[in-house]
């Protein structure tokens, strides 16, 4: 009885211990997770601290005299006249009717650097557009200058210089006080590609070039890998072959994608004389990426289907190709969609290989087709990154925001789609 | 009815003494006399469905099927009994060749069906498994709709060319199976929410779909419970009006309700074959006698 007493006490105080640990091993996993959760936080916070000036245009609203002798334009249809004439002046002179004390050359050019350079040419397509508005009065809206928008935006920021001068300053203060200089939405980032002044900048053409290189991707990656990933499941023997070829996907998918960038540019570009930064080529050359991906997780989600099922099919007669085709792939799906959705992601926000085969180049147009150059989402996120002008820096970071919205939305489709389609047995 | 008595109580024997004899057996068998391609009792029979001569299975280098010859006669209800991993199942899995999926079996001796040869290199396996039907252990319904599941052997042998040719084969073989008064009102169902019971009648039903000749039957009840196991034998027993049924099973109460012969199967060996009530009850061999009174398992 002692014995046994004893025993039971033995195992009470084991007990307490087991039960520290087992505390202590939770409260590891917790801070585990916090510390993962925190980061995120701390990464999105910036992001969007940084970025979502970005989404925010700043604009001045003119009424301008489209007076021919201010603009020594006297027939709109001539284009020489056209080439010639002098659009910035009417805008001068619609500031000037704001601030009548700002005489003399000086005044004038810093009264005109007020506006984006884009102004001028907004006021020519208007007239070459419609030739009757000459010697109206219109109300226009123009994009501000970067400057300025800089200062409307970031006066407080110390990170950010702003580069008027002290009447400029004055001026916009006044004419912000007007709502003359009003910001709102930017549909300019939306609705454009990329350029050279951050208020004209757009992402909409990397969007379109993204959307491009991924149909390529998708349309090669996903048949052939499932198709590799159904024929080593089901119909491969089990010999060396079969696993020399199982071993080089797995370290296909571990292979640095810049090296993928170099195949691009020797195989497509070099050896096939496919043309430079157009989504086909980077299509390919994320297709090869995604493939193992895709290959990996396809197998796996066969392999999940259970043996059961094929005997059933295999028990009343149904061939091999039945077997597969009726059960197995459609058993399979969700698995290989969630996978193949995941690489797509992946190679969504792929930036190296690209840079390799020329998607870099800044491209204004928004591309029209597989074969026109083109950049993609992440590309052009490092181009703004990169650039010196201020007003791109609270671009890149939109930029990241819209990238990072797309991947979102892909890996709920992923789950979603898994959740649909699941079936239990 | 003495006879399953008997039989129960010694399998309730075994079941609890396996774990703790698990040494003391091994070494039992290893003194025990099994001759190898010798059965005694009733191995052969008049024009039979399957005729099997010297059958071997290797796993690799694995023997795992030594020598055994057998004759299945038409329309008899055979049972195979034995202790785990004698090789009644692999022995039946050859029967339909499901064994021919697994890359290091290979098969060698005499299987002919109707006298044809079934692991001749010509033989179609679609075929053959048209013609020799499976049930398995565990329920396992396509987790389609109850009508899909039984219509989907029809479907791909092409039975049936209208939909009401269909209806009608999937209505016959859901009676057959006794499954079509609980299932008749919602074929779309899945299969898969049905009961255990329901679900291995379901899976009887679509066997018979394709109206095979052989019904090869692995374990079909271990994974049910008495009342759902009571149904799926009384369906045997009426099936064996017409087809040839082959039933391998760790319930030696339900080799002895629903075979008319049953073949005792030991490592690998074919060491008895007889009439079930024979075998039951003056066993010829000792192996078969120790096993059924519950010595080893």
């Amino acid at each position: 009885m002692t014995d046994q007493r004893s025993q039971a006490e033995i195992v009470r105080q084991s007990l307490k211990r087991r039960y520290r640990k087992e505390r202590r091993f939770r409260l590891y996993g917790i801070v585990a997770i916090f510390i993962a959760l925190a980061s995120l936080f701390i990464l999105f916070a910036d992001i969007i601290g940084k970025g979502h000036t970005g989404f925010v245009k700043t604009t001045i609203t003119l009424d301008v005299t489209l007076d021919s002798e201010t603009m020594y334009l006297d027939d709109p249809t001539d284009q020489d006249q056209i080439a010639m004439a002098d659009f910035v002046a009417p805008i001068i002179a619609a500031l000037q009717d704001h601030f009548p004390d700002a005489e003399g050359r000086a005044a004038r050019r810093e009264l005109g650097r007020l506006v984006g350079s884009y102004a001028a040419s907004d006021i020519r397509d208007l007239i070459e557009a419609n030739p009757d508005l000459l010697n109206t009065t219109q109300t226009m809206e123009f994009l501000a200058h970067d400057t300025v928008s800089v200062y409307v935006k970031h006066a407080d920021d110390p990170s950010y210089s702003i580069r008027l001068s002290e009447q400029q300053q004055a001026w916009v203060d006044e004419l912000l006080e007007k709502d003359v200089i009003d910001t709102s939405f930017n549909d300019v980032l939306f609705s454009r590609g990329d350029s050279r002044e951050p208020g004209n900048a757009g992402i909409l053409g990397a969007i379109v070039g993204s959307l491009f290189t991924m149909l390529v991707t998708l349309a090669i990656s996903f048949p052939v890998g499932i198709a590799a990933a159904i024929y080593l499941e089901e119909f491969a023997p089990q010999n060396k072959i079969t696993d020399f070829i199982e071993v080089n996907i797995n370290n296909l998918a571990a292979v640095p994608s810049i090296i993928f960038g170099l195949l691009g540019l020797a195989v497509f570009i070099g050896l096939f004389g496919m043309p430079r930064s157009v989504p086909v080529v980077g299509g390919l050359v994320l297709a090869l990426m995604t493939l193992p991906t895709i290959i990996i997780s396809s197998r796996a989600a066969i392999k999940s289907v259970p043996p059961s099922i094929r005997e059933a099919a295999e028990g009343i007669g149904a061939s091999k190709m039945q077997v597969v085709l009726h059960h197995v792939v459609p058993l399979a799906m969700p698995g290989m969609l969630t996978g193949s959705i995941i690489g797509m992601a992946q190679a969504l926000g792929e930036t190296a290989p690209l840079l390799l085969i020329g998607m870099v180049a800044f491209i204004v147009d928004v591309p029209d087709g597989f074969f026109s150059s083109a950049t993609v989402l992440p590309v052009q996120i490092y181009l703004w990154a990169s650039s010196s002008e201020q007003g791109f820096v609270e671009l890149a970071s939109a930029g990241i925001m819209v990238l990072l919205a797309f991947m979102i939305s892909m890996n709920a489709l992923a789950i979603w789609l898994r959740k649909r389609l699941e079936r239990r047995w | 009815m003495s006879v399953n008595e008997t039989i129960s109580s010694a399998a309730e024997q075994r079941e609890a003494s396996v774990p703790v004899q698990d040494v003391a057996v091994e070494k039992k068998r290893e003194d025990m006399p099994v001759q190898e391609g010798k059965t005694v009792g009733l191995p052969y029979a008049d024009d039979p469905k399957f005729k099997l001569r010297n059958v071997e299975v290797f796993y690799g280098d694995d023997r795992a099927i030594k020598d055994i010859s057998l004759d299945i006669a038409r329309n008899e209800v055979i049972s195979f009994i034995g202790p785990s991993g004698c090789g009644k199942s692999t022995f039946l899995r050859c029967l339909n060749r499901m064994n021919d999926s697994i890359d290091i079996c290979r098969v060698k001796g005499q299987l002919m069906l109707d006298d044809e040869d079934i692991y001749h290199s010509k033989r179609d396996v679609v075929e053959l498994r048209a013609r020799v039907g499976m049930v398995f252990q565990k329920p396992n319904p396509f987790p389609k709709s109850i009508y899909d599941n039984v219509a989907y052997g029809p479907r791909i042998h092409g039975l049936a060319n209208r939909k009401s040719d269909l209806d009608e084969i999937v209505e016959n073989s859901l009676r057959k199976a006794g499954l079509w008064d609980e299932v008749k009102d919602r074929l779309d169902a899945t299969a898969t929410g049905m009961s255990g019971g329901q679900q291995q009648r379901l899976c009887i039903a679509r066997a018979i779909a394709v109206s095979p000749e052989v019904i090869l039957m692995d374990e079909p009840c271990s994974a049910l419970d008495p009342i759902a196991t009571a149904k799926v034998e009384e369906l045997i027993s009426e099936m064996s009006e017409s087809y040839t049924i082959v039933i391998v099973t760790h319930s030696m109460q339900q080799a002895a309700r629903v075979s008319h012969r049953t073949a005792y199967f030991h490592l690998g060996h074919l060491v008895e074959v007889n009439e079930t009530s024979k075998v039951f009850t003056s066993p010829e061999h000792e192996l078969t006698e120790s096993y059924i009174t519950g010595r080893f398992g």
